[in-house]
């Protein structure tokens, strides 16, 4: 039974999808109770599935879909392979997905209305496409499934308002560009190697010693410009702001956490499974150097931007921006430690922004007003979700007991180790930055009039709007925010553990 | 914007046109992607292994049935996506002025070609799905020729007509079953001993040995993908069609 | 000087046009994708883009001399009714790589899906501000958006 639990992992969420779609208008309840159990069996067999891969010997389960063998050395099927790194993060994508559908509750039956049913099919259909991504051992299956996330995830922002379908329009443009440059870049692989399993073609690339190819160069430059554009790099990043501010915050609260980070660890597997560390790393190549720098000009370039905005979710948004260079970064540094910062930063970062993105749902839900005056006053008014923000943005700044504090230390030994002081300069910045940011929020929180300015710019709202009570925060967020604290909190505190298990599974340097 | 865009795409264009220098010619039969040991197995071992003389069929609904299954879930999205998007449940009747009035029907010639097109046009289709395992074919071709077949009668007598075929709930049904059909197969694997989608460990419900067991399973996934393409290309063509509104059309 | 260009058009074009196409159409659909201010002029540079990359597949799976990768109906008979091994029936040269097929026909229908979602959402974006041309619906959104 152990070795199927990948499939029921993927295969819950896609008959959950399937039920809520047959369910459909009317019956949001059901929907809910359906996404909620087939997220929940997923969540529990991914846990299932650490202690399986911990158990078994190799470290590695494979799965052969449909049973194929391989045939003189080649897989002729499509094969799975979940490794720690693989088992954590499907771990992590589907208790995210699983605590979000808790969240989402009350929060869809406003802003989804007749159409929850398609929310909750499309929400779990993003969950099944972002499994699958971790755990396949197949190239061209990680287009399709690519695509799978992407098409979801285009339909789900654009379920928001008009600048919503203006900002999914934008994210179609750069994401068909992206996911095209990948297939494009297998296309060069499968025409030199003829084959598609990730391990073959690293295996033919060895054994051909086909590294010198311009062909081959060139299919590692366009995979990691599509990878890129996926995780939104800092040039490349032009369409997530908007996508990830105007999506409904049902939707937005469990994309920000996952997509990016996802792609970060397709960037990681392409690096060291598809190609090799060996070449990847091999000092023969301008790009090491290069990244490191692209990776430095996007943690200054969105940790200003993020400085510059006065909405909270779009402050947030570029957050992430700042937060995949030090991803992108820690994986070039070539060392252990930047690349078990980068890896562990992927649970770190996903936790912290899960956190702050359910936090400032609530705030903008309670508040009506989407801007950093809502924050005046809260700490008397909302005195738990607050809390809850604290410990998400004191995770950012990076202070000891949060996992924050614990990725930018290992980031920042990985770059002292490399002697690349200004990455190091850079990690140190985005955290001042990040401080100011933050402090300025509290500073409101705690000293600012909550009859601001948002009464004033926000007339029309007045009469309709609720009272700012705590009672009307429903439990079905704050358990939700709670749970977030909670992983924030204990991803730190385990990072012993986490990085033990993630350093297990990296090949050797 | 104008010149920046020419210098990416030179850029590009360059880049990708190096690295054709090393790539095998036009047809080279001695190429690694058509040498090599991946293409050479489905050459000549599918035959022993599915019974299945079309390669195209056999690969695409057993070798990669697991790429070929979320190929169907990606058409799923693409259907409910555009409901999602687009559908307006009834509170637009006000300014349905967007589109001329619809004519039910066009001219008496065209509906009567029509209905006589309609029944051959599916009866063929029905024929591509069942016979993709020996002639080019299969459940996309011959799902988006049974989808095509609901958009011209629709386009002939007018979207209500084709809409007492195929509603919105029967289409949605319909998409979501195919799925089922699919990935349920797959988990039956799992319960016969196999792994998932493998279906030779099938056979003892099946008729026929192992082999015979793959063959007839493809037919059964193919048939499941062919009920989700007919009912999502009718659902985008109907949507795109009105505007969400799904009552009056072009 | 002709003598070179003649050189390097038999050495690297001729033999090699597939790519050249491929390219040259994709650069086609970038440059529309990249530049163009009308939403739908911008999917039909997608669509260009998506059906390059097709072609590129497609043009792997040539062999020369090769027809397509389905068994005559002689040679089935021959190995699943006679019970011949098909290593004396069959060769590896007659037949084109299958393989290519399958992954474009997954590409047509990912590309398919992907341009249906985008047109649902363009009518959503017209719908919405009345227009396609994306300048005109940025200023549209000046004075009250807060970007």
């Amino acid at each position: 039974m152990t070795e199927h639990y990948p499939v029921v992992i993927l295969m819950a969420p896609l008959f959950g999808a399937l039920l809520a779609t047959l369910l459909g208008r009317g019956r949001q309840v059901a929907c809910w109770w359906t996404a909620l159990i087939a997220l929940g069996i997923s969540a529990l067999f991914a846990v299932g599935n650490i202690c399986a891969v911990l158990a078994s010997g190799e470290g590695e389960l494979r799965y052969r879909m449909g049973g194929w063998h391989e045939s003189s050395g080649y897989e002729v099927g499509i094969e799975l392979r979940v490794d720690m790194l693989a088992a954590l993060v499907v771990a992590a994508v589907t208790l995210v997905g699983f605590v979000n559908t808790i969240f989402a509750k009350t929060r869809v039956t406003g802003e989804m209305r007749e159409k929850v049913s398609f929310y909750y099919a499309l929400n779990q259909l993003l969950i099944v496409g972002l499994c699958g991504i971790v755990m396949t051992n197949d190239a061209f299956n990680l287009y399709v499934l690519i695509e799978i996330t992407s098409l979801t995830s285009y339909a789900l922002i654009a379920m928001g308002n008009r600048r919503a379908a203006l900002s999914s329009f934008n994210y179609i443009i750069m994401g068909t560009i992206g996911a095209s440059f990948y297939l494009l870049g297998v296309g060069y692989l499968y025409i030199k190697t003829g084959t598609l399993n990730i391990d073959d073609i690293r295996g033919v690339l060895q054994s051909g010693n086909l590294w010198g190819h311009a062909s081959i160069t060139i299919a590692f430059i366009l995979i990691m410009l599509g990878v890129w554009i996926k995780m939104a790099l800092f040039p490349l990043h032009g369409w997530l702001p908007n996508a990830y501010c105007y999506a409904p915050s049902a939707v937005s609260s469990f994309m920000a956490p996952l997509m990016t980070k996802v792609m970060v660890y397709v960037m990681l597997r392409v690096m060291l499974w598809l190609f090799g560390s060996e070449y990847v790393y091999s000092s023969g190549h301008v790009w090491g150097e290069l990244i490191i720098w692209m990776s430095i000009i996007a943690i200054v370039a969105g940790s200003f931007l993020a400085l510059a905005r006065t909405d909270i979710k779009k402050m947030l948004t570029y957050l992430i921006v700042a937060e995949v260079g030090y991803m992108v970064g820690g994986a070039w540094l070539v060392n252990g430690a930047g690349l078990a910062g980068s890896m562990y930063h992927i649970f770190s970062d996903a936790a912290m922004t899960f956190c702050l993105f359910l936090a400032a749902s609530i705030v903008i839900l309670r508040t009506g007003d989407h801007r950093l005056t809502a924050f005046n006053g809260l700490f008397r008014r909302m005195p738990l979700t607050m809390i809850g923000f604290t410990v998400g943005a004191l995770s950012m700044i990076g202070l000891p007991p949060t996992c924050g504090f614990f990725s930018k230390w290992y980031l920042i030994s990985g770059g002292i180790e490399a002697g690349h002081w200004a990455y190091v300069a850079a990690l140190l910045f985005s955290s001042l930055v990040n401080a100011v940011i933050f402090f300025r929020i509290f500073e409101r929180a705690y000293f600012g009039n909550l009859k601001g300015v948002a009464d004033e710019q926000f007339p029309d709202d007045r009469d309709s709007a609720p009272p700012l009570t705590l009672e009307r925060v429903p439990c079905s967020m704050l358990i939700p925010l709670f749970l977030a604290v909670m992983a924030v909190l204990l991803v730190g505190i385990y990072n012993n553990t986490l990085v033990s298990w993630l350093k297990a599974a990296m090949p050797p340097l | 914007m104008k010149f920046f865009g020419f210098i990416a795409v030179v850029v590009v264009g360059t880049l990708l046109l190096v690295a054709t220098g090393d790539f095998p010619g036009w047809g080279n039969p001695h190429s690694p992607a058509s040498e090599g040991q991946v293409s050479g197995f489905y050459i000549e071992q599918t035959v022993n292994v599915t019974k299945v003389p079309n390669m195209v069929t056999a690969v695409l609904a057993d070798f990669r049935g697991y790429d070929t299954m979320f190929e169907t879930v990606v058409i799923f999205i693409a259907g409910i996506g555009i409901i999602a998007v687009l559908r307006t449940f009834g509170d637009t009747a006000g300014k349905a002025s967007d589109y001329p009035e619809p004519d039910e029907g066009s001219d008496i010639i065209v509906r009567s070609t029509c209905h006589l097109m309609v029944p051959l046009i599916q009866l063929f289709a029905l024929y591509v799905v069942a016979h993709g395992h020996h002639s080019p074919g299969g459940g996309f071709q011959g799902g988006v020729m049974l989808g095509a077949s609901y958009i011209l009668l629709a386009l002939a007598c007018g979207l209500p007509v084709a809409k007492r075929r195929m509603g919105e709930r029967k289409a949605i049904v319909l998409a979501a079953t195919g799925i089922i059909i699919y990935a349920g197969w797959g988990v039956a694997c799992l319960f016969f001993g196999g792994n998932f989608l493998d279906y030779a460990s099938l056979d003892p419900v099946l008729p026929g040995d192992k082999e015979m067991a793959r063959s007839h399973s493809m037919l059964v996934v193919e048939i499941g993908v062919a009920f989700t393409v007919t009912a999502i290309m009718f659902a985008i063509y109907s949507n795109l069609a009105t505007r969400g509104r799904l009552e009056k059309g072009l | 000087m002709e003598l070179l260009a003649a050189g390097f058009i038999e050495d690297n074009i001729v033999p090699k046009f597939n790519y050249w196409i491929y390219v040259i159409l994709m650069m086609i659909g970038l440059y529309a994708m990249i530049t163009k201010n009308n939403l739908i002029k911008k999917l039909i540079g997608m669509a260009v883009f998506q059906t390059a990359i097709i072609l590129f597949y497609v043009s792997i799976g040539v062999k020369e001399e090769s027809g397509i990768p389905i068994l005559g109906h002689g040679q089935h008979h021959e190995i699943v009714e006679e019970g011949k091994p098909s290593g004396e029936v069959i060769t590896k040269d007659e037949f084109a790589n299958p393989l290519p097929h399958v992954l474009m026909l997954t590409a047509i229908v990912v590309g398919v899906s992907t341009l249906g979602l985008a047109l649902a959402i363009s009518q959503r974006i017209h719908g919405s501000f009345g227009t396609l041309e994306e300048d005109e619906i940025l200023d549209q959104l000046r004075p009250g958006g807060h970007d």
